[in-house]
């Protein structure tokens, strides 16, 4: 035991390459996880294991910036939201919208959606027609909304996959190719005369005609389904990765630091306590230590998430109940070393409590040490918690790290090779991980000058 | 140390208990509907409902009483009579898993799934500590050489990588991406036929050299460190001083006193080696101990669950007593004390 002041711990650890790099890393963590709480909506990722959230969004796309590194243009997913709504009123009343849609691309779109909600009354009708970049115009779609007397609300989406508008496009097409009508809606719009893709800008028109009454948009989106998707890509049921991945890091820390706190604090005192005791109080805690210890942790974990809940907070505790064991050893041992010092003797004999000896002479002393193995027993509470969401047994309510890998692994993310899926939510494990492994290994050195020369 | 297993036992029954009665009871009830209905000329001789339902109930009483579920879980009888089958080493027959070639005898099924277990991971255990072991003591006689730091670094950054993870990007590298190994560790081929073990042995070349890459930098860490400590002693500045070659002193001298931690942790790893890696073994399909206990788990299959915490505790505790004995012997001052 060497008694190293907190000041000339701090400046160690100034020193410490390792270190610093850990800190610097854990910054970039928790920055991310302010900016995770503040731009991305607690309902989102609440929304996280329901489908229908994510339903406008494309199914395991690339992240878009992968198309910086490739000739090959992969179509990206575009949703335009509720451009400006132009409307004329008069005997035949106008509201109209235009989508402007710059495309640039190797690759035909899969499929356009326009989906909308609207408040009418009456008989509307619903025209949508494109301009495309050699100014040609093509009409997909002319039909009427369902006829309503009262004002009422409708809201539907549009697919190009629709019959109609598929043969309303084969009448149209510049397409010369012979067998045209083996092609999708889209492959029609987009392409030119040669069959190739044609780039550039289309807009699309969207008019809806009354007589004499008003309609009203009250919501529309026109999504060009794409194959590229956002920073991170998305996932096979749709999800934006980049959600999961924001949000698992707040709640990584959180479980890693809780755990690692927690763990160290009952591992410390309860260690501190028997070895100060000593006698058949040691001895009866170190076999209770050694039950625990000897018992096997991933199993039962399972075992307890299985059978009594698996909460985010109940595993924590199921992690904490793990997690001491060591740490009490340890302390306990020197504990055992501090005991016997002439200074706590002496404090014993001038008559002072167990508890202030305790909490003055002892603990103090094992302060260092408890700093390095909490900084030590973060990843392990990480990856541990991961593991079990990879396994399926994480909370369903928070999207975690381990169970976007879970989701990855059943959908057969390896075999299939969308490795925007696995690589970036472990990689942020391992990441996190790294950052407090660091952190913890420069503390030790300090702590232990033994290990350095 | 027997304390120790008969606590870690009540333990596991303690927390799966209630939850297999459930679905025991669950289970007779649908058997004995099930079987009744079949039945018509039982369901045709009852008048009225009521009386039917009557029977039914009946029916499945006498038969949680006869299987002893009348009992809860916790009671004096049921618990003691589990544990006094386990000490005899009768597991019973497990309630839903079997083993591949049929049988639910748990004891079987347990023997079928340990030799293959201990084919990967105790062989990555041991390539893993003999790598470590060499690699540690190198570094730990330089301290401060390229050796050194690269170990040092390395064992840092794999210590904070999950296995499974690097896994699944080994078989997404190695399986998908460039068709080197095959992505699922078991062979298709039969055990009779010829070639097999080559085939074996092909399979499991890439969750092997996973564990073996992950694993072997926080041992060579360890190791390291041990040594670095030995080599600080007096006993090894006089060795140098007499002009002993360096190599003989770091694997003569400083291994062999740095060497009861070292057997410790080795024996350690070693049996828990045999509890296969739950989630290793789900990312790799490999059919083992972690696999077992995984699919008992999720099924609740209580006699499984049961004998296989059972036997991994008693190798846990052997080895920790093993190990005990070794240490006596590499460091004879610990038997006096």
């Amino acid at each position: 035991m060497n008694d190293t002041s907190s000041s000339e711990i701090k400046r160690e650890f100034m020193k410490s390459r390792s270190g610093l790099v850990g800190i610097g890393i854990l910054a970039c963590l928790i920055i991310m996880s302010i900016i995770a709480v503040i731009t991305i909506p607690i309902d989102t990722f609440k929304q996280w294991n329901n489908p229908g959230n994510w339903i406008s969004y494309p199914k395991t796309s690339i992240p878009i910036w992968v198309n910086y590194f490739t000739t090959e243009k992969i179509p990206e997913h575009v949703i335009i939201e509720n451009p400006e709504i132009i409307t004329k009123d008069g005997i035949i009343s106008l509201t109209s919208q235009q989508f402007m849609l710059d495309y640039d691309y190797s690759d035909f779109p899969d499929g356009l959606i326009y989906e909308f909600d609207t408040e009418y009354s009456g008989s509307v009708l619903l025209h949508i027609s494109v301009i495309r970049p050699d100014q040609t115009e093509m009409l997909l779609l002319s039909t009427s909304l369902p006829y309503s007397d009262t004002k009422t609300q409708h809201h539907e989406r549009i697919f190009t996959t629709d019959n109609n508008i598929k043969k309303n496009l084969e009448f149209q097409s510049a397409n010369l190719d012979a067998n045209k009508n083996t092609k999708s809606s889209e492959m029609l719009i987009f392409s030119d005369a040669n069959g190739e893709v044609l780039n550039g800008r289309y807009l699309f028109l969207v008019n809806f005609y009354g007589v004499n009454q008003q309609l009203e948009i009250l919501d529309s989106k026109l999504i060009v389904g794409g194959k590229a998707f956002g920073l991170m890509g998305t996932d096979e049921l749709r999800r934006d990765l980049m959600v999961g991945l924001l949000w698992g890091t707040p709640l990584a820390l959180f479980i890693g630091i809780v755990v690692a706190i927690g763990s160290v604090t009952i591992g410390l005192l309860y260690g501190v306590y028997a070895g100060f005791k000593g006698k058949k109080t040691d001895e009866g805690m170190m076999r209770f230590n050694d039950i625990i210890y000897a018992l096997p942790a991933l199993p039962f974990l399972i075992i307890l998430a299985v059978t009594i809940s698996n909460s985010i907070f109940v595993i924590i505790g199921f992690l904490l109940i793990f997690s001491w064991v060591g740490i009490a050893k340890v302390s306990r041992s020197m504990t055992l070393q501090i005991k016997i010092k002439q200074y706590v003797e002496a404090s014993k004999i001038m008559g002072q409590t167990d508890s202030k000896i305790i909490s003055k002479h002892i603990i103090p002393q094992l302060l260092p040490y408890a700093f390095a193995s909490i900084a030590i027993s973060v990843p392990a509470a990480i990856t541990t918690e991961a593991g079990l969401s990879f396994l399926g047994l994480g909370d369903p309510t928070f999207p975690t790290w381990g169970q976007i890998l879970h989701d990855a692994h059943t959908f057969g993310a390896a075999s299939r090779g969308l490795w925007w899926w696995i690589i970036p939510p472990g990689a942020m494990v391992a990441i996190t991980g790294l950052a407090f492994v660091f952190i913890g290994n420069a503390l030790d050195a300090i702590i232990n000058p033994k290990l350095k020369r | 140390m027997f304390g120790v297993l008969m606590v870690t036992l009540l333990l596991t029954i303690a927390l799966v208990g209630s939850n297999m009665d459930v679905i025991l009871k669950q289970g007779i009830i649908y058997q004995v509907r099930s079987e009744i209905t079949e039945n018509s000329s039982i369901v045709e001789s009852f008048d009225s409902v009521k009386e039917f339902e009557e029977f039914v109930q009946a029916q499945i009483d006498q038969r949680i009483k006869a299987l002893g579920l009348d009992n809860p879980w916790y009671s004096p009888q049921r618990i003691g009579f589990t544990m006094y089958k386990i000490l005899i080493l009768d597991f019973g027959n497990a309630t839903f898993l079997t083993s591949d070639s049929g049988s639910s005898n748990v004891g079987e099924i347990l023997l079928e799934k340990i030799p293959r277990t201990v084919l990967l991971f105790t062989t990555a255990t041991i390539i893993i500590s003999m790598i470590g072991i060499f690699l540690g003591a190198l570094s730990g006689s330089k301290v401060g050489s390229v050796v050194d730091r690269l170990t040092s670094t390395f064992a840092v950054i794999s210590s904070s990588f999950p296995v499974w993870w690097i896994g699944m990007l080994m078989i997404f590298l190695f399986a998908f991406t460039y068709h080197i190994f095959p992505a699922r560790a078991t062979p298709s081929m039969l055990p009779s036929e010829p070639g097999y073990v080559i085939a074996l042995l092909y399979h499991m070349a890439l969750p092997l050299i996973t564990i073996v890459i992950i694993g072997f930098g926080s041992w060579a860490y360890l190791v390291r460190n041990f040594m670095v400590g030995t080599m600080q002693e007096d006993f090894i500045t006089a060795k140098k001083a007499i002009g002993i070659k360096k190599n003989k002193i770091i694997y003569r001298h400083a291994l062999k006193n740095a060497a009861p931690p070292i057997v410790t942790i080795l024996a350690l790893s070693l049996s828990g080696s045999l509890g296969g890696a739950i989630i290793t073994e789900a990312v790799f399909d490999w059919p083992g101990m972690g696999r077992l206990y995984f699919e008992a788990i999720s099924v609740m299959d209580l006699p499984i669950i049961i004998g296989a915490t059972y036997v991994l505790t008693v190798l846990f505790l052997i080895s920790i007593f093993i190990a005990d004995l070794l240490y006596g012997y590499f460091d004879p001052r610990v038997k006096r004390e």
